[in-house]
């Protein structure tokens, strides 16, 4: 048997709702027919996949940042850590140093240059993460969630990639918030290829090219899903043709779909026929990411 | 002359991408601007990383600004004697010995935090942090109102403090000119953006559709708002995908006392709106779509108790 | 004493400005002799930490109230742990004048 490099594809969009879990979704449910497959919803501020995946969920993390905790008794106010920080979370205040734990990068600088010594780190919790398994333990599935009014995703992003609750020979599928900013970034960093799964529409159109941007800056190969095919004008071909990235799949818009998915249920249960479709795709995948070692 | 009346906001939020918010807004300022008595309204989009009202609206620039986000550490390779001290504090994996330049370290420019922890940890002062421009924002006057508006370069961080920026901006413009309602077309999610957008408002609008993942995502975005004790109302988009979507809608509304003020059906004449660059209330009045868009402005108008200029 | 009230403009006569951290100018006023002086709000530039700087700068200028119509968390936080007052503007107050008045008069309230 071949050799098989466990290959990461991130699925993004720029646009929200143009159906990124549907595709990560149905392309993780393909493939666990034959493979191991992880699935990371890194979507921590919305994480929807599960919703999908149906996953039995049995283990938990908090996730969390690293802040600071002045100790009162060392601290001599001398105020260096008010002065280090890049971020405006400590301020001098009184006879007290006060942390802003929302501010905070959990960088760790003040804790380093205290003069004193005075600073120590302690754990903040910021969201969850929760891993199961789903179609009978082919997929190996995990999650981050962000609590409510908490600002900062990344963190929790960059926790789940790492955790240790994944299989190792296993493909895994990253599926990735809306946008095109570092909670995208966080998502993509470090994926063999990107799906990027967009809508002929204007408003596709314009985010496409952010996360276009994106992927060149971290030099990660793509490809495009157009789903809703046919809702439009045929505006995003041209746009690809200009730069080469090529299209792998259209689904048409269909109202059959559209109830079906808004129902709960994956693309590949509404239309069992697409899995092939979705076969393909990763076969495409695994050749432009040098996935498998050329026979 | 009557007493000068508080700058209302409102940010229309989803949770989920895609249910409509742009659109809606859009709508809205459309809707505004035709108001008997008039309304005046001024526009932000406040989501800069995506930003699409400006395809359907049609700005026309005055003013253009750079925003300056964070900073990012830049080492001297000069100076720098390859001691490896800034890769050992950095927490961020931006840090690493450089390929074409043996024996100095370099910073990745994408990774990098700007946190400046290697800049205090470097025995040579060979580091310095550089402010980095993340993106761009605008002042522009569309043919309904004045539109602020911006572009986070991609991958960009600090889209919180950008949609803070151009939301101050807008709320002092309207002051200054007596517009009594700024409509601020929010971002997806739930963290920072959507924070900042939510800030100080006095109406939250969120736009939801009757999908699993849309009741699943309203749930968020409404504890969200709970949390910053921001009024809400709802509208549900795409209202006849679903049916049973919008009754588990309904019943949740109803649970928490929140006003639905509008359900829309899904109209297959957004995109041909879109692509002629308008609002679809103006690009197609007659529509059903345009019909309930009138009765949720009015409605919302009515919340707001916004008065006539 | 010495207290601050976010304002839109310069001016006693101003409207008042309903937010701490971002409001464009602090009135400052001696509520014995009623003197007042304008400063500018050098914080409403910041990021993240308006809140914060915001209230460094009443700190510094040793103030024992500040009113205004609304305090973030980061705000409300240093403006306890310095001891100094927040004051919220009722809904009849329009003008830096009107907020003074009904401080003078005991009828606003504080923050929560």
């Amino acid at each position: 048997m071949k050799p098989v490099k466990p290959i990461r594809i991130a699925v993004a969009s720029g646009k929200g709702g143009t159906g990124k879990t549907t595709i990560a979704t149905s392309l993780a449910l393909s493939l666990a027919d034959h493979t191991s497959v992880n699935f990371l919803d890194c979507d921590v501020e919305a994480p929807n996949a599960h919703l999908l995946l149906k996953p039995q969920f049995n283990a938990h993390q908090q996730a969390v940042t690293r802040i600071p905790e002045v100790l009162p008794d060392k601290c001599n106010l001398c105020g260096k850590c008010v002065e280090v920080c890049q971020f405006h979370a400590l301020a001098k205040i009184g006879q007290k140093i006060l942390v802003f734990p929302q501010l905070c990068h959990g960088c760790g600088s003040c804790t380093w240059n205290c003069p004193q010594e005075a600073i120590r780190e302690k754990e903040n919790p910021i969201g969850e993460l929760q891993a199961g398994s789903a179609q009978s333990g082919a997929i190996r599935f995990a999650q981050g969630l962000l609590t409510i009014a908490e600002p900062m995703p990344t963190p929790i992003i960059r926790q789940l990639k790492k955790w240790q609750v994944l299989q190792d020979d296993a493909v895994t599928i990253l599926d990735s918030p809306p946008g095109a900013s570092c909670s995208v970034v966080e998502t993509l960093r470090g994926s063999d290829f990107a799906i990027l799964v967009t809508e002929p529409t204007p408003f596709g159109l314009h985010d496409l090219k952010q996360i276009v941007g994106i992927l060149h800056d971290l030099k990660i190969p793509a490809g495009v899903v157009i789903n809703r095919d046919g809702i439009g004008e045929p505006i995003i071909e041209e746009y690809l043709l200009q730069k080469n990235i090529p299209i792998l799949m259209r689904i048409p818009f269909s109202s059959i779909y559209a109830a079906g998915i808004a129902a709960g249920k994956t693309l590949v249960e509404i239309e069992p026929d697409l899995k092939k479709n979705f076969l393909k795709l990763y076969d495409h995948i695994k050749q432009a990411s040098g996935g498998e070692k050329s026979a | 002359m009557s007493t000068p009346q508080k700058v209302k906001q409102l940010v229309i939020l989803s949770g989920k991408g895609g249910t409509g918010k742009t659109s809606l807004t859009a709508a809205l300022a459309h809707l505004a601007s035709q108001s008997q008595p008039h309304i005046d309204a001024l526009l932000v989009d406040a989501d800069v990383d995506a930003a699409n009202l400006q395809i359907i609206i049609n700005p026309i620039t005055s003013e253009k600004h750079a925003f300056q986000g964070s900073s990012i550490a830049k080492i001297d390779p000069q100076l720098c004697i390859g001691c490896g001290m800034c890769a050992k504090v950095c927490r961020y994996d931006a840090v690493h010995p450089s390929i074409e330049n043996e024996g100095v370290y370099i910073v990745d420019p994408i990774a990098c935090d700007g946190c400046a922890a290697c800049v205090y940890a470097c025995p040579q002062n060979a580091i310095q942090m550089i402010v980095q421009q993340e993106g761009e924002w605008f002042h522009s006057q569309t043919r309904y109102s004045d539109l602020f508006h911006a572009e986070l370069f991609p991958g960009g961080e600090n889209s919180g403090k950008l949609v803070t920026t151009i939301k101050q901006h807008a709320r002092l413009h309207a002051e200054d000119h007596h517009i009594p309602l700024v409509i601020i077309d929010g971002p997806p999610g739930i963290g920072c953006p959507v924070i900042s957008a939510s800030a100080g408002v006095d109406l939250g609008l969120i736009v939801t559709e009757p999908s699993v993942a849309g009741i699943h995502d309203l749930k968020r975005i409404y504890a969200t708002l709970q949390h910053f004790k921001i009024p809400t109302l709802l509208v549900i988009n795409k209202a006849d995908l679903y049916p049973q979507g919008c009754r588990e809608i309904e019943e949740f509304a109803s649970a928490q006392h929140i006003s639905i003020v509008g359900q829309m059906p899904y109209e297959p004449l957004t995109p041909k709106a879109m692509l002629q660059g308008k609002p679809v209330t103006a690009a197609f009045p007659d529509a059903p779509i345009s019909r309930e868009l009138q009765k949720i402005w009015e409605r919302i108008a009515a919340k707001l108790a916004v008065e006539e200029v | 004493m010495n207290i601050l009230i976010t304002v839109q403009n310069p001016e006693i006569k101003s409207n008042v400005d309903p937010k701490f951290g971002r409001t464009p100018w602090f009135l400052k006023v001696n509520t014995d002799t009623k003197e007042w002086e304008a400063v500018a709000n050098s914080a409403v530039h910041h990021s993240g930490g308006a809140g914060v700087a915001a209230a460094q700068f009443a700190i510094d200028q040793k103030v024992q109230a500040v009113i205004s119509g609304d305090f973030g968390p980061n705000a409300s936080s240093a403006l306890r742990n310095a001891s100094i007052k927040m004051i919220r503007f009722s809904p009849d107050v329009l003008t830096g004048e009107d907020a003074l008045n009904k401080f003078l008069e005991g009828a606003l309230e504080e923050f929560a």
